[in-house]
């Protein structure tokens, strides 16, 4: 059953990629997309990867289709027509090239099968991590940690410093992300200065700090 | 074998979700479709933590009803106003007839 829900999850995407690459109207492209969002976060839920379906649900689903429809308000609705179809035979040749590739890679007895317990990923760290965070976890001990989650004690402790800068690059790109945005809706507001009730505080306070 | 039967409709019910986003004449129907397409994903997730054995997968499938809630809520905006920042009674006329397709 998880193979043909797999199978079935992978012809939906196929479909819908392309749909996405024909369609012209970037306002149901910007909806099939986030569709195709959701798709891909329920194979990674079938993969075992749950943190990065996770942030796929997140990121595509949630965050791009409002950045999606943002663009769009600044643009057009309708993409350009295409001028001539010979022109995306070039890129059309390399994707499958590299799919195929990347096929192959997966085919070679030399690579490490799905799952295999034997990978070279899985012989060196993971073995070592597991035991430690089972050690820490015990509740009798002083350093007992009390997080039963190997990932979560990783993130948080074996790989600390490595997390805390993630964080700061994070915080980082959201605060340059805010203070674009309301730069933007600042600027709106003084050129179009009709008293609203909810804005119009904010409104005098942006033309005091102008004058 | 419950679980399997259960999965089977719910991928069907993917199945014409989908036709109806990539057919869909209108905005509307489009929009719709992204919204139940997020239901039937938490469905999905649902289902698939039983049918994998692991129940714990439940969590996710409450975040993504969260995160389907807020875009559906962003998108109907976009189309109410034309700017996501607008505030609910700011009395702009709705333009989403010109560009309704």
């Amino acid at each position: 059953m998880i193979t043909a829900t797999n199978l079935a999850l992978l012809a939906f995407l196929a479909v819908l990629a392309w749909a996405i690459a024909r369609i012209r109207n970037l306002f149901v492209v910007t909806m099939l997309a986030g569709i195709y969002s959701l798709l891909t976060a329920t194979v990674f839920v079938l993969l075992d990867a749950v943190d990065v379906a996770f942030t796929e649900a997140a990121v595509g689903a949630g965050i791009t289709t409002v950045l999606f429809l943002s663009a769009l308000l600044l643009t057009d609705r309708e993409a350009k027509p295409r001028k001539n179809r010979l022109a995306s035979l070039g890129p059309m040749v390399l994707v499958v090239l590299l799919g195929a590739a990347l096929v192959y890679t997966t085919l070679d007895p030399r690579m490490p099968h799905y799952g295999d317990a034997k990978a070279p990923a899985h012989g060196r760290l993971a073995p070592e991590f597991l035991a430690d965070t089972v050690k820490q976890v015990g509740a009798d001990k002083p350093t007992a940690t009390h997080i039963p989650n190997v990932v979560t004690t990783t993130l948080a402790s074996y790989r600390g410093f490595d997390t805390l800068g993630e964080v700061v690059v994070i915080f980082t790109a959201g605060v340059g992300v805010l203070i674009l945005l309301g730069g933007n809706a600042t600027r709106r507001r003084r050129r179009n200065p009709a008293p609203r009730e909810e804005s119009s505080g904010a409104g005098s306070s942006g033309k005091g700090a102008g004058a | 074998m419950m679980f399997a039967a259960a999965m089977a409709g719910v991928l069907a019910a993917m199945a014409l979700t989908l036709v109806r986003a990539l057919l869909g004449p209108t905005v509307f129907d489009r929009v719709l479709a992204l919204n139940t397409f997020g239901t039937v994903t938490v469905l999905a997730i649902a289902v698939l933590g039983f049918l994998m054995g692991r129940p714990q997968f439940l969590d996710i499938a409450l975040l993504y009803a969260l995160i389907n809630f807020v875009g559906t809520i962003a998108i109907l905006k976009y189309l109410q106003y034309g700017d996501l920042g607008a505030s609910g009674d700011s009395g702009k006329s709705p333009d989403a007839g010109e560009g309704g397709r």
